[in-house]
């Protein structure tokens, strides 16, 4: 017998200890992994059973009205953030983009009193805004779309201010105000607005090619070159749906306070970017769905109403939040390390 | 099997003739006026050592560079290959170094990117609705051919091993090449066993009727597997011949350029 056999045939029992209890791992990591993923979900849950057993005013229909209301803007938005950040992207100019479209309709409802041509206006101008930020990104050839977003922000929040002679400019048509205000037993209209999006934005990525598209684009934008996927068009196309999002932000808000207004959608960039974060779809781009951002801003929504109930002020409302991306970004990094050394083990187990 | 002998003389047209590539990046001359033939049925080793032009070659085959001048011509008819989808659309597949794999999506998301199956017809392509079940479909029976395993088809790639995930670069090229199949150095991450199952693709590859031109710095591969061996040098074709266990030292000595010393 050789030295090398001999010392392979000692290795051969070890071996297959290591292999038990590399599976025992294996199964360890897959439910960690799949725990996490339905993390946010499961969080949200639990929240809710915590609220309504601590305050009872929480779980009336009134007050969960409430909150779909207050959450609406943020989760119509979120969902086109959403796909920006799939395509490893990030949209500041949301909030100024939805301030201006705001703007825009009060300005044309003081010329037409007619529901379906301002909202019209606002949603067009929207993707107006989103269709420059994509346009320049793109044929710029900007190395990430951060500074082109943030130059629409301050531009779209300047031209706001402009038109609207900084102040808010009351009024809006029927329709709208329907909208923003009326419920449908404790559901409110706007509720009906985040689901009809929702449903929209399902079909396009679940069921369209767009989707397999923006889904390869994020995950490896230099094979989805290769790949012949038309690159520049789909990141257009994603820039031009946050824009669209945020117009119909504006309906909704301009709605439920009946104005438009330059003063509109302070940091909801912040807020949409969280909601996404904090639903559990990663920053690194191609993962994640809508579903996240609904849950994202839903947990947003029933984290500050909880802080209102319990009379907590509005600064600390800003702390908690933070605090909260910061978790829910943790565990988007312990689930990429945590699927590093699924696969290494993975790879062992298969060689 | 080992498949050798497969060249049969010059009967049929070259799938893939190069005449003349030249291009140039800056002031360094990364081809100079290389010629080169690939049949259907063969498998090509394409050898240098780094810096020879092999990639560059390649590049300009499958669209990614243009050649500055030169004809490339595919069954004999001269070709322009503008773009790696035009390469695509003409029945090149190219598998990279860095296998260009979706590791957020799995296999069959993988296999379609691009060229998604979808309909109705008249609808612009992005939005047209997608067939998932037909591609998940051909994509197992494709696997399932090509014997590579997963344990579940719907698990993303970037959760399998590299020679999985290089099985499926490869298996994907097998699916959609209709002329002419390039590997960029398939074998360089992977151990023994996985590099095996590649060997074995490429060949499935070859009796298919397909061209393959492989690159690779691992002579007993050549060897094993090569119909010829193409041999590059500071972007020039320095020689080409029948690789055997005889000749090993040949090749050797023509890709690092020790003919001069001898």
């Amino acid at each position: 017998m050789t030295p090398a056999t001999i010392k392979s045939q000692s290795l051969a029992n070890p071996a297959e200890h290591a292999s038990d209890r590399s599976s025992g791992r294996l199964a360890m990591l897959s439910l960690s992994l799949r725990a996490l993923r339905a993390g946010p979900f499961l969080i949200l849950l639990v929240l809710a059973l915590i609220l309504s057993l601590t305050v009872p005013v929480f779980m009336t229909g009134r007050n969960l009205g409430n909150v779909l209301a207050q959450t609406a803007v943020i989760a119509v938005v979120a969902m086109g953030q959403h796909l920006v950040i799939l395509t490893r992207g990030i949209d500041l100019s949301v909030g100024s983009n939805l301030a201006l479209a705001s703007v825009f309709g009060a300005l044309v409802y003081k010329v037409a009193d007619s529901s379906p041509l301002v909202m019209l206006v606002m949603v067009v101008a929207g993707a107006l805004v989103g269709a420059v930020n994509g346009l320049v990104y793109v044929f710029g050839r900007l190395p990430h779309p951060f500074i082109i977003t943030l130059a629409t922000l301050s531009i779209a929040k300047g031209l706001a201010l402009q038109f609207a002679d900084g102040r808010a400019l009351p009024g809006m048509p029927e329709g709208i105000a329907f909208i923003g205000h009326e419920s449908i037993g404790w559901l409110p209209v706007s509720a009906f607005i985040v689901a009809a999006v929702a449903l929209i934005l399902v079909a396009l990525t679940r069921f369209m090619v767009w989707g397999n598209w923006a889904y390869a684009l994020g995950g490896n934008p230099e094979a989805a070159r290769r790949t012949g996927i038309p690159v520049r068009g789909m990141l257009v196309s994603v820039y031009v749906i946050s824009g669209l999002t945020a117009g119909i932000g504006a309906v909704i808000l301009a709605g439920r306070t009946n104005a438009g207004s330059p003063l509109f959608g302070n940091l909801l960039e912040l807020d949409t970017i969280a909601a996404v974060i904090i639903g559990g779809a990663s920053f690194l781009g191609g993962r994640g769905h809508l579903g996240h951002a609904l849950v994202g801003a839903l947990m947003i929504g029933v984290i500050r109403n909880a802080l209102n109930l319990l009379n907590v002020g509005i600064f600390l409302q800003l702390i908690v939040i933070g605090i909260v991306i910061v978790i829910a970004v943790q565990a988007d990094v312990l689930r990429n390390s945590l699927e590093e050394r699924f696969r290494v083990l993975q790879a062992a187990k298969t060689q | 099997m080992n498949g050798k002998g497969h060249m049969q003389g010059g009967s049929t047209a070259p799938v893939l003739k190069v005449s003349g590539a030249t291009k140039r990046f800056g002031s360094i001359l990364a081809l100079n006026d290389v010629s080169l033939e690939v049949r259907r049925g063969e498998i090509l080793a394409l050898l240098g050592d780094n810096g020879a032009g092999k990639s560059t070659l390649i590049k300009c085959i499958s669209g990614v560079h243009a050649l500055d001048s030169g004809e490339i011509a595919l069954d004999g008819v001269p070709t322009l290959i503008r773009s790696p989808a035009d390469a695509r659309a003409l029945g090149i597949e190219t598998v990279y170094q860095d296998l260009a794999l979706f590791d957020n999506l799995p296999a069959a998301e993988n296999f379609y990117a691009g060229r998604e199956l979808s309909f109705p017809a008249w609808l612009p392509r992005p939005l047209r609705l997608l067939r998932h079940g037909e591609m998940d479909r051909a994509t197992r029976e494709l696997l399932a051919r090509l014997r590579v395993s997963l344990r579940s088809h719907d698990v993303a790639l970037g959760l399998l091993s590299g020679g999985q995930r290089q099985a499926i670069a490869v298996a994907r090229a097998a699916a959609f090449a209709r002329k002419l199949v390039i590997l960029d150095e398939p074998t360089a991450a992977l151990g023994l066993r996985e590099s095996r199952q590649v060997l074995d693709l490429i060949r499935l590859l070859r009796d298919e009727g397909n061209a393959v031109v492989l690159i690779t710095h691992n002579m007993e591969h050549v060897i094993e597997l090569a119909d010829r061996a193409f041999v590059m040098r500071q972007g020039r074709r320095v020689g080409e011949l029948r690789p055997q266990k005889e000749n090993q030292q040949e090749i050797v000595a023509m890709i690092i350029g020790a003919e001069r010393a001898a």
